[in-house]
């Protein structure tokens, strides 16, 4: 290798002695995350543990109060299990549609597949809070455009509740979140050497085999890390639980907004938001851990 | 009959043709390669064998049997692809083993070839391993090992050593005769190393721009190339009075063509000398035997064996070229 010359003597200007300068340059960053990040974090962590009245407002002594209500309380139990319980369907959702997508989309040929790229990228483009009014206009009580497709195809015969429902806000939810799981899989099946399906083919295996058997197993982390992500954004979404789910079907995130603004109790909207945290740290991070776990020894 | 027979195969992609009306007669148990540059149309042809591409025109027999009537899937042939293209979600046992499952094999019968076929080559200690814990030569044998445990009737060879460095390369190429002489499978090999193709072939097919230049033995199309492609593909060569003359094939003599040496170069076990004479630069390669060599600037005369006769170039490229 050859020496540039113009290293060596820069380097002996440097205070070699002292091995701080990495931490020293990266303090401007840390000083930003603390204040954007760790701050705000931890005075909701703080608020969650004071006291609240309807006429004393906000008492700044540390109690159990909030935390045992929620605990304690079937109300909050069911709204983070519904919470949870749409999280999980729209990414099952996401990842049986999503993975198929994907695979289809990586299959194109040169302008068709940049073209459906855009196509299913496109609403990320647009606010989330504009797509889910677009659906909220799809749904709308029974005349609306899906319940009359539905009808007229003769898949149903009564006009299904898509507002204010859990299945309004899972379908919604899924459609928001679907690019993430696509993107994910797509990004594993680049991986992908194409000589092994064809090598699958020569020992006999027929499409579906190879399918089942070669390209659904190498292209599962991609799937699990799509489900990760498109779990977590699904547990904390909050403007499409607002808009199909409304007031009657409350999710955690929309729970905390109202305790926040309309009830006024910021104590125990700090709680919903500081357990909908922790619950979602301890799921993803746990999966995360399967999951590489699982595949650390094939893939590396 | 021969076993195996490609028949004026021809593949146009648009109107370029890849491969442009190439016939082959195959025999059971030969080791054939197809050797020529990139893009000349070995790979095109290896993969319409496969079934991965579908030929424009011509036919493809197996055993007497119309083989592109039959689907990829069913045609039962071992392939080595170039970049192996093992599982890598499986063990090396899952791996060879995938081909007997396809063919519906009992487990027990399996597990005896699949053991057995690591034995073949060298692996059998690796079997719970994954591809990527391997080293490339080793993910080569569980690819070659995955290839023959089927008992394909042909052995289908992608460039194979291609990803292997050179010390490597030639182990595995001695190491793959040996094999495929044990197995007595037919076996065609892929390649744009003519080293390689002349080490492990009982036959050649060169091939450039899609047509077949020469089908021949190694030796024989190494000492007759029926054209210039041939000639200069399969090794270095000197054109002399429009004939093409060997470098080994020539010595320093008291008399012959006379010439200057312009360069010379220590090869370990030649020398490889460039000479300029009245006919132009000759290359010229000597065996070190230990006796001291002319030197740069020297003047020397240079002479060769004209018999037997090396291919007078202008008239065989004339000839149609055919299988021996």
């Amino acid at each position: 290798m050859t020496h540039d010359p113009s290293v060596g003597v820069r380097r002996r200007h440097l205070p070699t002695s002292w091995g701080g300068a990495p931490y020293l340059l990266g303090l401007p960053a840390l000083l930003l995350f603390a204040v954007v990040v760790i701050v705000p974090l931890a005075m909701t962590v703080l608020l969650s543990f004071h006291d609240w009245g309807q006429y004393k407002g906000i008492e700044p002594v540390f109690i159990l109060k909030n935390w045992r209500e929620v605990l304690s309380d079937p109300y909050y139990g069911e709204m983070f299990w519904r919470t949870f319980r749409i999280a999980l369907a729209v990414t099952v959702l996401g990842a049986v549609f999503g993975a198929p997508e994907a695979y289809i989309l990586n299959r194109m040929k040169s302008p068709w597949r940049g073209l459906f790229l855009l196509v299913i990228l496109g609403p990320l483009l647009i606010s989330v809070v504009a797509r889910t009014l677009g659906w909220a206009l799809l749904f709308g009580g029974n005349s609306g455009l899906v319940n009359k497709a539905l009808v007229s195809l003769g898949l149903i015969s009564a006009p299904l509740p898509f507002m204010f429902t859990e299945t309004g806000v899972v379908v919604a939810l899924t459609h928001v979140l679907m690019p993430y799981m696509v993107l994910a899989v797509w990004a594993a099946l680049q991986r992908l050497d194409p000589q092994v399906e064809n090598a699958a083919v020569a020992l006999g295996a027929g499409p579906f085999t190879v399918l089942r058997r070669i390209v659904l197993p190498q292209v599962m982390p991609g799937i699990l890390s799509g489900a990760i992500i498109v779990f977590a954004l699904a547990a904390s979404a909050f403007a499409t639980p607002a808009i199909i789910g409304g007031r009657r079907l409350k999710v955690a995130s929309t729970l905390a907004y109202d305790e926040f603004l309309n009830t006024l109790n910021w104590p125990l909207g700090a709680t919903v938001a500081v357990l909908l945290l922790v619950a979602l740290v301890l799921i993803v991070a746990g999966a995360s851990r399967l999951v590489e776990r699982r595949y650390a020894q094939v893939f590396g | 009959m021969s076993f195996l027979a490609l028949e004026s195969l021809t593949k146009r992609f648009g109107s370029h043709p890849a491969v442009d009306g190439l016939s082959l007669a195959v025999e059971q148990g030969e080791f054939v390669s197809l050797l020529g540059p990139s893009g000349c149309g070995k790979t095109t042809t290896l993969q319409m064998i496969a079934g991965f591409v579908e030929p424009t025109s011509g036919a493809i027999r197996l055993a007497g049997r119309d083989l592109l009537a039959v689907k990829p899937a069913r045609r039962g042939l071992g392939i080595v692809f170039q970049s192996y293209a093992l599982f890598p979600h499986m063990t090396v046992g899952e791996n060879v083993s995938f081909g007997l499952e396809m063919q519906g094999v009992a487990s027990g019968e399996r597990a005896r070839r699949v053991a057995e076929t690591l034995e073949l080559v060298g692996l059998r200690a690796l079997a719970g391993r994954f591809p990527r814990q391997l080293s490339g030569g080793q993910q080569q044998r569980v690819a070659l090992a995955r290839a023959l445990v089927i008992q394909p009737q042909i052995l289908l060879l992608d460039e194979p050593l291609s990803n292997l460095d050179a010390k490597l390369r030639e182990e595995m190429q001695i190491e793959l005769r040996q094999i495929q002489r044990r197995v007595g499978t037919t076996t065609i090999l892929v390649t744009h190393d003519q080293a390689e193709a002349m080490a492990l072939s009982d036959r050649l097919v060169v091939m450039n721009h899609g047509r077949v230049e020469q089908i021949a033995p190694p030796h024989e199309a190494y000492e007759r190339p029926a054209t210039a492609f041939v000639a200069s593909f399969l090794g270095k060569t000197n054109l002399l009075d429009g004939a093409s003359v060997r470098p080994e094939k020539i010595q320093f003599a008291g008399r012959g063509l006379a010439g200057r040496v312009r360069a010379r170069v220590f090869q370990g076990n030649h020398w490889l000398y460039q000479v300029e004479t009245g006919s132009g630069l000759v290359t010229v390669i000597r065996q070190n035997t230990g006796e001291p060599m002319p030197a740069e600037g020297e003047a020397v005369c240079l002479a060769w064996n004209s018999s037997p006769p090396q291919a007078k170039l202008g008239e065989v490229s004339a000839q149609q070229t055919e299988g021996s």
